[in-house]
């Protein structure tokens, strides 16, 4: 019963989505007001629903209840309740709702604190999120129904993919599809001002917080998949350029990309069209990156041929929403306002040629991931594009990007001085020279390419310190007042220098975990040991045992290390009996600095076993300088809201001021 | 706060499918054609995994060509003869890294268009950006008098 209201509900809000997607459209080209605002109770209502068909099928999932196909499917009665809820989003129909889910969500936030917004562009921008929620929600209800039933009940599931049973893998999918669904928000407001054809103060002050927001979800996202690739996968790789990975890096390019020139155009009413331009394309690659890997298409043409009603449906969707918006763009922003004039060097050219790069190496990835699919369509042939020609290509394209990245924050808005921005960034410099100079001392046999990362690595990090030093004047005030300006420093600037320094944080953890980790693989006996890394591993033995939904062998193994305490690892195999699978769980141990890394392998059935051990130095810094960037987006928003309160707090104080300048 | 829930996820004991890399019984002895066998690997597509090298999966088919570079290696193969050979027997997709010919002309070749079509953009935009079209930048008198009324937007 709980089921078909779900099913009830989702196809109301189907409905809902269209009035959204058309009324509100009609009534903004009429200047009607009721018929604009019927967009917000429109958004809330469609919101709601969807939320409550999102709950019924969370509950179907909690209860095992197997009369539903897809709980029958992907859950068990004996899998743990943390998986039975996450186990809701591991199957397509089911990240299609959490898709859905998110994207009315946001749409009922634009619609609850839109109000500041011009009336017509609110009602335009929820209307495109309604349309999005249509062509969604149609293709739910279309091709991938959560609810199907499958009568009569069987009494037990097949269980949920081992693999996805995991804490890494169970939760990242909310804060990706954040991210993706995010810059639906400002695909919406993009598609707004084109047909309102004016990039308005209130549009530029609603995009940026929108894609940074977006933008930090991403960013959480795909740095917690690729930890989960690293524990999971078993020899220490976290990063594959894997037509998946690629599928969630191309949005997060873009929308680093658009991010930065939605700031251009909030603070220097500059770099409009190419906004708007960037909000298309960046939205456009989310869906390219949900709906592709979600159809299957990109593993291979086969699996689309076999059921192509949900690959047709998806190129349709994603054409129109990408055509579409394209022609749009293409009719209507030459009439959009040209935004302020800049010189080359000056901030705002450091963020176009930054800007160019990231769409470079955005197209770089997208060629690599697709050229297969286009060759076998186009010739028939068959060919194979792995990471040799991402490192190959991307790489290179995205180096001078890094070094930009340090420079354009120090360059003045408008007209910058490149000699005078060098100047002060010198101790930067000598710092990113010196470093590469250090690790080839004590490491002869460097490669230059390390040591080229390292110098790329260290100027991102030191441009950021040496550019917080000056505007706080370390150099010439007295200790404490550089410290309380450092402290009074705008949110923007913190939320910027915490970002970029996380960039060169995992450069760092990339560029060393690479070149210099090492690796064991022996067949081990109880007793024997393996050196690794200045370390001692002593094998003790393996247990078995049964544990919830599995079986697992645990192998115990001390680790040795002269001046500190032993500690004891224990990788694990685990057999899924429901699934019929085998996985691996490793081991590591991590100072901060460097990870431990162990797995379990085959036993050798002559009482050995193979134990895989790595030492992955500066790996975690990887995702440390992931959390930063975040964090640092994070903060930048903190400082939005700040000034919005205070706007609104001068405004209550002062309603009408005669003299206003602004 | 954050550092320390990394910490305590990362001794946190984990899944995974066991899919595995080169294993202790195929090694050869001498070191340094072990270390081109395994670079060798890192190049070979395993044909049956998804989107891995025959260096990381654990599929039998990976095993065996692991098996198979390494007796080339022993009879003497280059790097380049050992490809050739795979390539022979499974075709072209099998290589990770795909070489430059006709079919991969677009492949190879579109990135560096890209690196000089940004690099183009950007001399017309330096053209026509020039300063001389800016307004003259404000005097520090100017800039002062300026700034109460701007508030922190600089």
């Amino acid at each position: 019963m709980l089921v078909e209201i779900g099913h009830f509900a989702l196809v109301l809000a189907l409905l809902v989505a269209l009035v959204q997607g058309t009324v509100p459209l009609v009534g903004a080209s009429v200047r009607n007001r009721p018929l604009m605002d019927m967009a917000q109770s429109a958004a809330l209502l469609q919101f709601g629903l969807v939320a409550l068909a999102f709950a019924t099928f969370m509950h179907a999932h909690i209860v095992s209840d197997f009369s539903v196909r897809n709980v029958f499917e992907n859950s068990n009665t004996a899998k743990p309740l943390l998986y039975k809820v996450t186990g809701v989003w591991g199957s397509h129909e089911g990240s299609m709702m959490l898709w859905v889910l998110m994207l009315t969500l946001l749409g009922a936030l634009v619609a609850t604190f839109g109000r500041p917004l011009p009336a017509v562009l609110r009602a335009r921008t929820l209307a495109i999120q309604g349309l999005l929620g249509f062509g969604t929600l149609a293709f739910i209800i279309g091709t991938s129904n959560p609810f199907d039933r499958l009568i009569p009940a069987p009494l037990e599931g097949r269980d949920l993919n081992p693999l996805l049973q995991d804490p890494g893998l169970a939760f990242h999918p909310p804060f990706l599809y954040f991210g993706y669904v995010g810059f639906s928000i400002t695909y919406s407001f993009a598609i707004a001002a084109l047909i309102e054809g004016r990039v308005g103060a209130q549009w530029a002050r609603w995009v940026r917080p929108w894609a940074l927001t977006a933008w930090c979800g991403l960013t959480v996202g795909i740095a917690m998949g690729s930890w989960w690739a690293y524990y999971v996968l078993g020899w220490g790789g976290w990063w594959y350029w894997d037509p998946v990975e690629n599928a969630s890096f191309m949005p997060w390019l873009l929308g680093t990309a658009l991010l930065h020139s939605a700031a251009v155009v909030e603070k220097r009413e500059s770099l409009q069209r190419w906004t708007v331009l960037l909000a298309i394309l960046t939205f456009g690659m989310s869906l390219i990156g949900t709906f592709l890997v979600r159809s299957g298409v990109l593993t291979s043409v086969h699996a689309f041929a076999v059921d192509p009603t949900r690959g047709v449906f998806i190129l349709v969707l994603i054409s129109l929403v990408i055509g579409g918006g394209l022609v749009l763009y293409a009719l209507r922003a030459p009439g959009l306002e040209a935004g302020n004039p800049f010189a080359p060097v000056s901030r705002e050219g450091a963020l176009v040629f930054n800007n160019l790069l990231l769409c470079a190496g955005t197209a770089t990835v997208f060629l690599g991931t697709f050229y297969p699919l286009f060759a076998e369509v186009w010739s028939g042939a068959k060919l194979s594009v792995g990471p040799q020609y991402f490192d190959a290509t991307f790489v290179p394209i995205l180096a001078p990007g890094i070094v930009a990245m340090v420079i354009g924050p120090v360059l003045a808005w408008r007209r910058g001085r490149l000699t005078r921005a060098l100047q002060r960034l010198l101790p930067a410099a000598i710092g990113a020279l010196l470093a590469p100079v250090i690790v080839l001392a004590f490491n002869r046999s460097a490669a230059p390419s390390a040591l080229a990362g390292i110098a790329l690595a260290s100027w991102a990090m030191l441009g950021v310190l040496t550019d917080l030093a000056d505007r706080s004047g370390m150099a010439k005030q007295p200790l404490g007042t550089a410290w309380r300006r450092l402290r009074h420093l705008p949110r923007g600037v913190w939320g910027y220098a915490i970002a970029h320094f996380g960039v060169g944080v995992l450069i760092a953890g990339i560029v060393v975990s690479t070149a210099w980790r090492s690796e064991r693989i022996e067949t081990i006996h109880p007793g024997d040991t393996i050196q690794i890394a200045g370390r001692t591993l002593r094998f003790v033995g393996v247990t078995e045992g049964d544990v919830a939904n599995y079986r697992v062998q645990r192998a115990q193994i001390l680790v040795e290390r002269p001046g500190s305490a032993p500690m004891t690892m224990y990788p694990e195999r685990r057999w899924y009996p429901v699934a019929q699978s085998q996985t691996t769980n490793t081991a590591i141990a991590t100072n901060g600095f460097g990870d431990l890394y162990l797995a379990l392998g085959d036993p050798d059935g002559k009482g050995g076993w193979v134990l895989r051990a790595y030492y992955n130095p500066l790996v975690p810094w990887i995702w440390f300088g992931a959390i930063l960037a975040a964090l640092g987006g994070l903060v930048s928003l903190s400082e939005r809201r700040l000034r919005a309160r205070v706007a609104r707090a001068g405004a209550a104080v002062a309603p009408a001021r005669p003299t206003d300048p602004g | 706060m954050i550092p320390r829930f990394i910490l305590v996820a990362g001794f946190m004991a984990s899944l995974a499918a066991a899919t595995y890399a080169v294993e202790p019984s195929e090694r050869l002895a001498d070191p340094a054609l072990e270390e081109r066998a395994r670079a060798l690997s890192q190049e070979l597509r395993c044909l049956v995994c998804q989107n891995q090298s025959i260096d990381e999966s654990n599929a039998d088919l990976a095993h065996d060509l692991r098996i198979l570079v390494r007796r080339r290696l022993l009879t003497g193969d280059t790097d380049r003869q050992v490809l050739d050979y795979v390539v022979a027997r499974y075709g072209q997709f099998v290589l990770l890294d795909p070489p430059f010919e006709p079919a991969t002309y677009l492949l190879w070749l579109t990135p560096p268009l890209l690196v000089l079509g940004t690099g183009i953009i950007l001399l017309i935009r330096a053209r026509r950006g020039r300063p001389d079209r800016l307004l003259p930048p404000l005097t520090e008198e100017e800039r002062a008098r300026a700034a109460p009324l701007l508030g922190d937007r600089g």
